[in-house]
């Protein structure tokens, strides 16, 4: 018996269920000791709660594009950060212009329609090329190849960007409509991020059913069951794979005009951090599914935006929330060590993974 | 590429991406900021090179693309790709000059316009278009001319560009040179090569090329031809020349180039660190930097009086250090001993922030300064004598360089070494080789750890502190890129590879803004044109074109048996 149980686990599984009980002892305790100190009052906590909410549902709408494009190519596609800063970005100086002839003001959601489909087109556009110039080539090619052909088109994105525009960060004009507050059931929620969340949840229920009940959202999932028999089936593989990176573009576009309402800043690196971000989120869901990546987002979201204050700050850390994003690293890490088939995750094959 | 696409219709297709090409190197602002530089004196700037060099190479591909059996076509479909490319040129001056771009493209400027229409406004579009349809006919004849021909103006134009672009380094060297120094006046003019330069440099190389091109394989198998004996004492002299210049580079060089060739160093020892990682053992880690960032702070934190801890002289603290970067390789190395492929690299990645994120933050600042970062690093030295002008420190470096190459090159053929590689083909194959995976792949991120903590080491001591953001993730993907560059796997290809991504760009600094749009672009190309690098290992080559070689080699069988 104890014989059998020593050739099951390894040493190096030991260290690492002594790493992972470890980092739940102190989150756990931290937790305790900030709810004990009482440093923050309920009040505080629900503006987390709500910060996260929006932050984590521009997450879930990029990562959707990720989970997507690694369903149908089993790659990671390191530029999607670039297609959600491409829109917003673009879109940036429609929105300027509005705001100088001062439509802005006068029929904000009108323009607002127009900086999204402006930012979403953008995007769409970007993705589209990136996949016919950079990567439809390398079909077949050894894994790495395409990866870090990723990595080199996100680079070259960032800094086409920023040579087209410019490196400095452009202000997001304010828009009247969202500014100040509403009180729904006795809580203080800022328009914005209100707005912000109801978006992208009807953007993502939009998403969902078009991949689950257009012709080509059947064919996308088609294609990312099975190629060949896809293939014999009569589907366009190639096409199906360029309408996934059209519809992940759209869907980044718009979170990318999402996260520019909530920060109110473009700069050509803004897509580099949310990017992996997504990524994490996509693979906390279950990477290849995509309720997996929603729910991954705004998990990540909700951990990254209370997580400083609720386990750091009862552990006597100094200024917590300069570790949010090492707190989404580590999340990262921990749920590739531990869980790599993620929340909801499709079982993967070791070998895909 | 669709295979029986007509030549024509492809010629137009890559002529369109032509014009996207110009469009975007000009509106990103390097066409202007690039044509600063004259290659030859007031006749050819770098930014008219770039734009020349866009049309020559697209129209290459397309008379490719038609084939050397239909000359006509071939001349013709290059220059209807070029055409097209010049077109976009025009199409951006006329739209120019009618809307105002800059308030969105800032790098739109009055002064793009002139660069563009050859500073004479919009008269110049027809001699854009004259320019197009020239360069589209050079390719064209370029392809038509026999390989040798080819192979000479391809060489002999490319020695007068690079020197033409380098001219501020190479100037002053040659200058050093006494006698030779006279050189100097024939060759360049105030801004760029002077026009007799230029052709005298262009009419050299190419007899020299030429010349090789028709005896160099006769050279070749000669030596080939030679005893045992003879050729291996010619190999070692070979061996000992290059020592020799090795030796007396900083010497030569002065001291700006001097500095280059340290950072080159530095990044040499990254690389070769790395390789044993990714290219050996097929790991790919995105994370590498937190290695160095590991040596540079344990440096940093053993030696400086600043914190005041330890205060050792380097040498004590090297073993530290060393001892450290392998720790942290088997610390960061355990957790993604069971992920490949991506989901390695998004892990490393993520811990390669982890580690930057902590150093900066003001929770540890007391014991390793935080944004502020640690100062007062001593200088190395030993026995008294101190390095610190980059051209004494560029010995250490290269006494550090030479160390690990041999060791990377000794692990490579080791029993060690070929584990590495059987783990990089396949994992599971490997295992059922009785490879024991968690210790290979442990030594190779605790050796590529050393490394890397040894540069670190290094760094910090030539730059005398740290700060954490030396150590952004820019460097570890600056590492990946060189090493794919160069060719995974190959350590001369490291070296390669440095040259060419650190080395280059710090040659060219005042255009350091369009570093890593290169860099990615160069990424790109690579993997989409040639993914085993510019100076491969064997081995990768033969698995990466085994296609090929099948396909050439059914091709052969079926014209045979026809």
């Amino acid at each position: 018996m104890f014989q059998r149980i020593r050739e099951r686990i390894s040493p190096t599984d030991v260290v690492m269920w002594l790493i992972g009980g470890g980092l739940l002892f102190l989150v756990v305790w931290g937790s305790i000791a900030t709810l004990i100190k009482g440093t923050y009052t309920a009040r505080h906590w629900i503006d987390f709660i709500i910060f996260g909410l929006a932050q984590g549902s521009v997450y879930a709408l990029i990562a959707t594009g990720y989970t997507m494009v690694y369903g149908v190519l089993r790659m990671i596609n390191f530029a999607h950060g670039e297609v959600f800063m491409s829109g917003p970005y673009t879109a940036y100086f429609v929105a300027a212009w509005f705001y100088r002839t001062g439509w802005l003001d006068t029929n904000p959601i009108s323009c607002l329609a127009a900086i999204f489909l402006v930012s979403m087109s953008v995007s769409v556009t970007i993705a589209f090329f990136l996949e016919r110039i950079a990567y439809r080539p390398l079909r077949g090619a050894p894994r790495l190849i395409p990866l870090i052909t990723a990595i080199g088109a996100s680079f070259f994105l960032q800094y086409l960007f920023r040579g087209l525009y410019g490196s400095s960060f452009q202000a997001y004009p304010d828009i009247a409509m969202l500014e100040g507050h509403w009180v729904i059931w006795g809580i203080r929620i800022l328009k914005f991020q209100a707005v912000v969340i109801v978006a992208a949840i009807v953007l993502m229920f939009a998403l969902y059913s078009f991949v689950m009940k257009s012709r080509i959202g059947k064919a996308i999932r088609s294609v990312s069951e099975d190629k060949e028999a896809s293939a014999l089936m009569g589907i366009d593989v190639d096409k199906m794979i360029s309408m996934t990176f059209v519809v992940g573009g759209a869907a980044a576009g718009a979170a990318g005009v999402l996260y520019a309402i909530m920060f109110k800043q473009v700069h050509f690196f803004m897509g580099f951090i949310p990017g992996i971000k997504a990524f994490t989120a996509a693979v906390l869901g279950g990477i290849g599914n995509i309720p997996g990546a929603m729910l991954g987002g705004i998990f990540l979201g909700l951990v990254e935006s209370v997580g400083p204050s609720l386990f750091l700050d009862g552990l006597g850390i100094v200024a917590p929330y300069q570790l949010k994003d090492a707190i989404a690293f580590t999340m990262l890490v921990m749920v590739l060590i531990f869980r790599p088939t993620g929340i909801l995750g499709e079982r993967l094959a070791v070998k895909k993974a | 590429m669709n295979q029986d696409q007509s030549p024509w219709r492809y010629a137009v297709n890559i002529g369109l991406i032509g014009a996207l090409t110009v469009v975007m190197l000009s509106l990103i602002g390097m066409v202007e900021s690039f044509s600063k530089r004259d290659i030859i004196y007031r006749v050819v700037t770098m930014g008219n090179t770039l734009l020349l060099l866009t049309a020559i190479f697209l129209s290459y591909l397309a008379a490719k693309k038609a084939g050397r059996e239909h000359a006509a076509t071939a001349v013709g479909s290059a220059i209807l790709t070029a055409v097209i490319t010049a077109a976009g040129v025009a199409l951006l001056v006329a739209i120019g000059k009618t809307i105002n771009l800059r308030m969105v493209f800032i790098n739109a400027s009055p002064v793009l316009y002139q660069i563009l229409t050859f500073y004479i406004g919009p008269k110049g579009i027809p001699l854009v278009l004259l320019g197009g349809l020239l360069s589209g006919l050079a390719a064209g004849l370029l392809f038509l001319a026999p390989p040798s021909i080819r192979k000479t103006i391809i060489t002999a134009l490319s020695a007068v560009v690079i020197a033409g672009v380098l001219q501020d380094m190479l100037r002053p060297v040659i200058a050093l040179w006494g006698p030779l120094a006279k050189i100097n006046l024939f060759l360049f003019a105030a801004n760029g090569l002077s026009i007799k330069g230029a052709i005298g440099l262009f009419v050299v190389v190419a007899i020299l090329v030429y010349v090789w091109g028709q005896k160099g394989s006769a050279v070749k198998t000669k030596v080939q031809g030679l005893p045992a004996g003879q050729q291996r004492n010619l190999k070692l002299a070979s061996m000992l020349v290059l020592a020799f210049i090795l030796l007396v580079l900083p010497k030569i060089l002065g001291l700006f180039l001097s500095e280059v060739l340290t950072i080159v160093g530095l990044y040499v020892l990254l690389g070769l660190g790395l390789n044993i990682v990714v290219g050996f053992a097929g790991l790919l880690d995105l994370g590498y930097v937190a290695f160095f960032a590991v040596g540079s702070y344990v440096v940093a934190i053993l030696t400086s009086p600043e914190l005041g801890f330890f205060s050792m002289n380097f040498w004590t603290a090297l073993p530290f250090v060393i001892a450290a970067g392998i720790l942290s390789g088997v610390l960061l190395g355990v957790p993604v001993l069971k992920m490949r492929g991506d989901y390695l690299a998004i892990a490393t990645l993520g811990f390669g922030e982890i580690i930057r994120i902590l150093v900066l933050s003001d929770w540890l600042r007391p014991w390793i300064g935080g944004a502020q970062g640690i100062g007062q690093i001593p200088n190395i030295s030993i026995a008294g004598y101190t390095f610190t002008t980059p051209q004494q420190v560029y010995y250490f470096i290269l006494a550090g360089c030479l160390l690990v190459g041999f060791i990377s090159w000794r692990l490579r053929d080791s029993r060690l070494g070929r584990a590495w590689m059987a783990v990089r083909e396949d994992e599971d194959v490997a295992q059922a080789m009785g490879i024991n995976l968690v210790a290979t792949k442990l030594m190779a991120f605790a050796t590529g750890a050393g490394f890397s903590a040894l540069s670190g080491a290094i760094f910090a001591t030539k730059i005398g502190s740290v700060y954490p953001h030396s150590f952004n993730v820019i460097v570890s993907i600056n590492i990946i890129c060189l090493i794919i560059v160069g060719g995974m796997g190959s350590i001369p290809g490291v070296i390669v590879g440095a040259f060419a991504l650190v080395g280059l760009p710090e040659l060219l600094r005042e255009f350091a803004e369009f570093r890593l749009l290169v860099y990615g672009a160069a990424l790109v190309a690579m993997m989409l044109l040639k993914p085993e690098g510019l100076w491969p290992d064997v081995k990768r080559r033969r698995e990466l074109h085994i296609d090929e070689d099948e396909n050439v080699a059914e091709a052969e069988e079926a014209t045979v048996s026809a």
